[in-house]
């Protein structure tokens, strides 16, 4: 009951058969109306006729004589009997065939009667100028007998005809399911492996829209995997690439009789561990963010204290780098991830930091945008990103010109697709004051409380808390040394 | 033997520099095809060892122009992607050997004084002329059956001598063979390394041609 082509052909199969019942219904019906009718007239006819034919004088010496003159006999299997009576209750006359009780009681019109155990229809008619009465009569048996004949003639074909026309059904079915079995097959037929579109501008009109969307799973499964072998082609390179080094130092470090060259290996191990350890972290991360579990929103109501949990675990770094904090960061609240958005700041902040000259640098503070939603940013005094890099800096492990020693190439990707799930963009930017890069994190108007003030409103509350800093370089920035 | 590493990753290239310096090389690092094109145009050198993905392109580019200037020197690629196909789209694009990452230290130095070696029409691994036998490969060298040990630096003079015996190597050409851009170089330190190898495989085998440079003597 599941083909489809079955369902069809029973669906059509049994509509015909109910159309045909109708027709046989209706044909019986009307059929015996009209023959009824037909031969109705026939005995009012035949009736006047013989009353027509009948003369005083025959029927008087015929009764007298004491002989019933017989009719000839009706041509179609005796179908109808006529009696001659008198007015006075004698049989003057009947034709062969005819029973010889009287037909009816009724002296004129139409009647029916069961004589000798048959029903006859009767018409009589009385002519009171001759003295006689004429009946003429027909058995109804014989005329249900005609109706049945004209509807076997009818059905007997077509119970013939059934078989082939089940089967041309049958046939045409699978005809015009063609299109559907020539998709069905082609997707029966094709490799597990084989994303190549199914052929849709041939698939009937009702089928498109499944094409369709077929092919555009298949279009979105072959993405994804040539996305995922990518990520592995380029995480292999990217893994093997530090595991070359640490074996080639290994060796090195055994090797090398001078100390001195052993030590400097065996220091380029330790970094190039960590740059590993940093690597694999990242594309751990990656690959959950790929997975791409939506996260709950919740409040976040100090982010400058998010920024300064980050900036004190991150501070690792061997350059001299001064990390300035904005207090207005302080005043900032957002509703997001909170793991996300320390996924994504902490990678913006060693991006910045990694690319900081000694010596250098790096502030965080915020602003708001030109639709009112919070823009947090980070700024470095790096070189920067060249302008033709900008655009395609955040793709998977691109590595810019101006890389550091131990980037991944991953740390900006991951930044943005945190954010992608956030609900925020990032924006990169050259610095124009000087070389460096700002990183602006752009959060929805939603996202962050109408509560901030605007950037007259903080400088004077920055100046008025001047004397409470006890940082000199920059007035109500908070800032620390990374050693 | 001078070499030019071409690789991005600060660890790798550090201990190919240190490693190959350590089986008697001399060797340059650059980190992009843009430096790598520079340091082409300004030095001779005896092998390239090039990566392919740096950050300003393919080492495939750097390999492709430096052929089609018409420049033999051997190229041994390195790369992280060793797919066949990279491969030979490697060798094919003109290089010499590949080596896939990560890979041992010794087999790229063998490699690398293979590929050296080949480029200066030679097949057998080491030198020898008038007695002397040179084995690159340990840093070893003999005299007449008898070990002579020579410095890192001694043993390079002479390698470089050897291998093209009766042509006349200039001071500067062999400084350039000695010494890396990094290092300094102190005014005589050549005449000082000719003037130990004398002593330790004899005064007779290195000639000097007054004002041109030094020379394996011819005439013996």
């Amino acid at each position: 009951m599941n083909s489809l082509r079955f369902r069809l052909f029973l669906i059509l199969v049994a509509a015909t058969g109910f159309v045909w019942l109708c027709a046989v219904g209706w044909i019986y019906f009307g059929s015996r109306n009209k023959v009824e009718h037909v031969l109705d007239t026939r005995l009012q006819e035949a009736a006047r006729m013989v009353s027509s034919l009948v003369t005083n004088g025959d029927i008087a010496s015929a009764g007298r004589n004491g002989t019933l003159p017989t009719l000839e006999p009706a041509s179609y299997e005796r179908q109808l009997s006529c009696q001659i009576w008198s007015l006075d209750g004698h049989l003057v006359a009947k034709s062969s065939g005819a029973p010889g009780s009287s037909l009816t009681d009724s002296p004129s019109g139409f009647s029916e009667r069961v004589v000798e155990g048959e029903t006859w229809r009767v018409y009589a008619i009385e002519d009171r100028a001759k003295g006689v009465r004429v009946l003429v009569g027909d058995r109804l048996g014989l005329r249900e007998q005609l109706v049945k004949d004209l509807i076997k003639g009818l059905v007997a074909p077509a119970i013939l005809i059934a078989p082939l026309l089940g089967f041309l059904i049958w046939a045409s079915l699978g005809r015009g399911l063609l299109p559907l079995s020539l998709i069905a097959g082609e997707l029966q037929r094709r490799g597990a492996d084989d994303m190549s579109p199914v052929d849709a501008g041939h698939a009937p009109r009702e089928v498109r829209p499944l094409a369709e969307a077929l092919n555009a799973l298949f279009g979105k499964v072959e993405a994804a995997r040539r996305h995922e072998r990518e990520i592995t082609a380029f995480a292999a390179h990217e893994l093997r690439t530090p595991l070359a080094g640490l074996k080639i130092q290994a060796q090195v470090a055994i090797a090398a009789a001078d100390p001195g060259i052993r030590e400097a290996a065996l220091r380029q191990i330790t970094s190039a561990v960590d740059r590993t350890t940093r690597l694999i972290r990242q594309l751990l991360a990656v690959s959950r963010l790929d997975a791409g579990s939506t996260e709950e929103a919740q409040a976040i109501d100090d982010v400058g204290d998010v920024v300064r949990e980050i900036v004190e675990a991150t501070g690792t770094a061997e350059q001299n780098v001064t990390i300035e904090i904005d207090p207005a960061l302080h005043q900032l609240d957002l509703r997001a991830n909170r793991e996300l958005l320390i996924l994504a700041l902490r990678n913006l902040h060693e991006n910045a930091v990694l690319h900081m000259p000694d010596g250098g640098k790096v502030h965080w503070g915020f602003t708001r945008s030109r639709r009112g939603g919070a823009v947090l940013f980070v700024e470095d005094e790096g070189p920067g990103i060249p302008e033709d890099e900008l655009s395609i800096v955040n793709q998977r492990f691109f590595r810019g010109r101006h890389k550091s020693a131990s980037g991944s190439g991953l740390g900006l990707a991951i930044v943005e697709l945190a954010l992608r799930q956030i609900g925020a963009r990032l924006v990169l930017a050259n610095r124009q004051d000087r070389s460096g890069l700002r990183a602006e994190i752009v959060f929805q108007e939603s996202m962050s409380s109408a509560t901030f003030e605007t950037t007259a409103e903080r400088t004077s509350a920055c100046a008025e808390n001047q004397t409470s800093t006890t940082e000199p370089t920059r007035p109500g920035h908070s800032s620390f040394r990374v050693e | 033997m001078r070499i030019l590493v071409v690789e991005d990753d600060p660890v790798l290239a550090d201990g190919i520099r240190v490693g190959l310096g350590l089986s008697g090389a001399t060797v340059d690092r650059v980190a992009s095809c843009a430096d790598a094109r520079c340091a082409l145009a300004t030095t001779e050198f005896d092998a390239i060892v090039l990566d392919l993905m740096l950050p300003d392109g393919s080492g495939l580019d750097v390999l492709r122009e430096l052929r089609s200037a018409g420049n033999r020197t051997p190229v041994l690629l390195l790369t992280a992607l060793d797919e066949v196909a990279d491969r030979i789209r490697g060798l094919d694009t003109g290089a010499d050997d590949y080596l896939g990452k990560p890979f041992d230290l010794d087999e790229l130095a063998a490699r690398v004084r293979a590929v050296a070696r080949r480029s200066q029409g030679r097949a057998a691994p080491g030198l020898s002329w008038a007695g002397i036998v040179l084995e690159p490969a340990r840093l070893h060298a003999m005299k007449d059956g008898h070990a002579v040990p020579l410095s890192r630096r001694e043993f390079a003079v002479l390698a470089a001598l050897m291998e093209r015996p009766g042509i006349i190597h200039s001071k500067q050409e062999l400084e350039d063979r000695l010494y890396g851009w990094q290092e300094e170089v102190e005014s005589n330190t050549v005449e000082v390394h000719v003037h130990n190898l004398r002593a330790k495989v004899g005064r007779e085998v290195v000639e000097t041609v007054r004002g041109l440079g030094y020379r394996l003597r011819t005439s013996s």
